[in-house]
């Protein structure tokens, strides 16, 4: 009892979270259910922003519809909520009409890759210099839990309620075979190695892509028999850290383990500097003169 | 560097017209996918961006085109994007993003026959109520048609300059015809041409709200990466930029919207009028329809018709005041357009049965003879 | 924190301590922080924050090693740890 007190005199401090200058304060708590973990990725995000030590303004956070989208909207830096899928072209517009900022598109599995799939793989084709990190949580969250392009192959959902017949996307290989320059993926649990590999992305020219494990104990978790914690079970025992492993070789599980790591990381010149070697050579020579 | 904008005359079809009016309304970014017959704005804007100091980019599709527009709006850069009817039904949702987000940007959309994919080759006006009212919910929106290929050069740095002053996507709504005739068109020297760009985010960082509305009811914009870390949301949403699920922030965000434009028609409207003073019978027409009614408005003349002419150079929103004065003291009206009456019926409703209103109309694929409109008035009148 | 051996190093290295701190109204009771705080200082209080939910209470503040783990986990921004400053002395184990 005498430490439990002693726990509440020290938070007497106006409690400030070092993350506080990179979050919309004012809009906290945030909409986000009790047990989601697209909170603790979204923090893992910021905080891997603010380890850059790049130019805090030089930050935008693009994010299109659903639970994860709702990310833009709490980040303290100019933020983009845009419409259902459209997130990465609405980036690329950005990205191509400036160059210097830091552009990162936040946002979930059924936005990036089920309505917003096609702008996806042409984004990777392009190299475009953005940093794609896609919170994965298997559903559609926002509308109440129905199959997504990701929910695995007999999970339940509002809309599979005899079991998904499909199967998922395998998205690190998609985002490989599209032409992505860096491709990883972390569960929410693995914080440290995802916060380290969206810093790590958020540095590097071109197409990176981070896929985020990550419980959706209402939605998801409560028609599939998992509690949140259970979900966060299954990331501390059922994975298997593989850096470098082949991105064909991830899909469903390897020896019932999920694989995660670094997959992909290739240096390769990103859609701007392509342009600019491409459609102007001469330009900046020019521009000189 | 090249110049942007290319003074002196030339020859050149009403799509070639248009990329160099937005070139010289100071266009640098331009997001876009191939559609007859829209595509040779593409076409120019890919050969002439380079030079220029702007980025042109074949987006996947027109869903992504009119995404990158905005976003490329948003990073401070004049953008536009050119497309025909099924690449226009696909902007539709990210046309009402840029609506709500208040974000300048261009569509031109080089009409043809349709519904569906229709005739992709040939001429058709048959998506003026999409343009008023193709993206969900109940919104204003700025839609400029112009006549040829002087007038489509004219217009589009129009509708950059009505973009940038009142923070909305604003349509150039031509056809298959002006895009693809060839015309004379005189640029004028850049500094005859003006330019307005939107009013930009200014004072403390920490305190600037991006939906606080400044003068004519638009707020000043604040740029990604200037430091102002704003937010900007398709959901209704605050001065702070913030959303707010309530009726009461919805009744207040709508009724700016649609006051910004409301309240500066004067500014916005702009028609032009032929033999009108002593007109018995007036044509409306705009766009290619506006060549048909002009010509149909001499022959009538030659015949002993007082017959006068309305061009509407700026459709949505609808010169309602203008036509209301005139249906005062004038026989009838007749509106020429190639569908079966969609500015029509604005028409009508602007007369309010204070005169009868017919409709000169076609299915599309072709224009309109001035016969047709000189059969009506014989009829009729 | 009960260690199967004591490794040959610990008479001479320190190991960090931290205070944890709590913003109550902020967090939804998921408890990952108490779950996975290597050291389980950490447990659910009795008391109800302002949206309803149990907050964790630090039940053995002197057991922080400053990982920041509960920081880095929390999905609510609801809680963090800064270093103690340094005693004079290594406390006895």
């Amino acid at each position: 009892m005498e430490s439990a007190k002693k726990g509440k005199t020290q938070s007497k401090q106006p409690p400030r979270h070092p993350l506080d200058d990179w979050l919309r304060t004012d809009r906290m708590p945030h909409i986000w259910c009790p047990g989601c973990g697209i909170g603790t990725a979204f923090s893992a995000c910021l905080s891997a922003m603010a380890a850059t030590g790049l130019p805090k303004e030089n930050f935008v956070m693009v994010s299109g519809i659903g639970c994860s989208a709702r990310g833009a909207g709490y980040a303290n830096v100019d933020s983009y909520h845009t419409t259902h899928g459209r997130a990465i072209p609405f980036a690329t517009g950005l990205k191509l009409a400036n160059p210097d900022l830091n552009v990162v598109v936040f946002s979930g599995d059924g936005d990036l890759f089920a309505i917003g799939g096609n702008h996806f793989i042409h984004a990777a084709r392009r190299n475009v210099d953005l940093t794609v990190v896609c919170v994965n949580n298997y559903n559609y969250g926002m509308t109440g839990g129905q199959v997504a392009a990701t929910t695995p192959h007999l999970a339940k959902t509002t809309t599979t309620p005899r079991g998904n017949p499909e199967n998922p996307f395998n998205i690190p290989l998609l985002a490989f075979a599209a032409g992505a320059a860096y491709v990883a993926r972390w569960t929410m649990l693995h914080a440290r190695d995802l916060m380290d590999s969206i810093e790590e992305a958020l540095k590097k020219p071109g197409f990176s892509f981070i896929e985020v494990l990550s419980p959706c104990p209402i939605n998801y978790g409560r028609r599939n028999k998992e509690k949140a914690l259970d979900t966060l079970h299954i990331y501390q025992e059922q994975t298997i850290i593989k850096n470098g492993a082949h991105p064909a070789e991830l899909e469903g599980r390897q020896d019932g383990k999920i694989v995660l790591g670094k997959f992909w990381d290739v240096a390769k010149p990103s859609c701007n500097e392509l342009y600019e070697k491409t459609c102007r050579p001469d330009f900046g020579k020019d521009h000189a003169a | 560097m090249e110049p942007a904008v290319l003074t002196g005359t030339h020859y050149m079809t009403g799509d070639e017209a248009c990329a160099e009016g937005a070139l010289a309304a100071g266009c640098l970014f331009f997001g876009g996918y191939p559609i007859t017959p829209a595509t040779e704005v593409a076409e120019r804007m890919a050969e002439r961006l380079p030079g220029v100091g702007g980025v042109f980019i074949q987006m996947e599709d027109e869903i992504a085109a009119m995404a990158s527009i905005a976003g490329a709006s948003c990073a401070g850069v004049k953008s536009m994007t050119s497309t025909s009817g099924p690449g226009f039904s696909l902007m539709m949702e990210n046309l009402g993003l840029a609506i709500v987000t208040e974000t300048p940007c261009v569509v031109v959309n080089v009409q043809r026959a349709g519904p569906s994919t229709g005739l992709p080759t040939q001429g058709a006006q048959g998506d003026m109520y999409q343009a008023r009212w193709g993206s969900h919910g109940h919104y204003e929106i700025i839609a400029l048609a112009p006549a040829s290929a002087q007038d489509i050069f004219y217009q589009t740095i129009r509708a950059f300059n009505l973009s940038e002053k009142y923070r909305t996507p604003v349509l150039v709504m031509t056809d298959e015809v002006i895009g693809h005739m060839s015309e004379r068109v005189v640029i004028p020297r850049a500094e005859e041409i003006t330019v307005f760009n939107r009013p930009r985010a200014k004072g403390r960082k920490d305190r600037f709200k991006p939906f606080e509305p400044g003068p004519l009811g638009v707020p000043p914009m604040a740029i990604a990466g200037e430091g102002y870390n704003i937010h900007v949301t398709g959901l209704t949403h605050d001065e702070r930029g913030y959303p707010v699920m309530s009726v009461d922030c919805q009744r207040e965000m709508m009724a700016r919207l649609i006051g910004k434009i409301q309240n500066n028609l004067d500014d916005i409207i702009e028609v032009e009028g032929y033999l009108l003073d002593d007109a018995e019978i007036v044509l409306i027409s705009y766009g290619v329809s506006a060549r048909t009614s002009r010509a149909a408005a001499d022959e009538a003349r030659e015949m002993g018709c007082k017959v006068g002419f309305l061009r509407l150079a700026t459709v949505w929103p609808f010169p309602e005041k203008h036509i209301r004065e005139l249906a005062q003291r004038v026989k009838g009206f007749i509106t020429v357009e190639i569908n079966f009456g969609q500015i029509h019926r604005e028409v009508e409703r602007a007369v309010q049965g204070k005169a009868p209103c017919f409709l000169a109309g076609h299915c599309g694929g072709t224009v309109i003879s001035p016969d047709a409109v000189l059969d009506i008035i014989r009829r009729e009148f | 924190m009960k260690l199967w051996r004591v490794p040959l190093d610990a008479g001479h290295v320190k190991v960090t301590r931290g205070i944890v701190h709590v913003i109550e109204d902020r967090c939804k009771g998921c408890g990952y922080c108490i779950e996975y705080c290597p050291t389980h200082i950490l447990g659910f209080s009795k008391h109800y924050n302002k949206k309803g939910y149990h907050p964790p209470q630090i039940l053995n503040p002197d057991g922080c090693v400053h990982c920041r783990y509960c920081e880095i986990i929390c999905p609510e921004f609801a809680i963090y740890s800064v270093e103690a400053p340094k005693p004079d002395t290594q406390p006895e184990e």
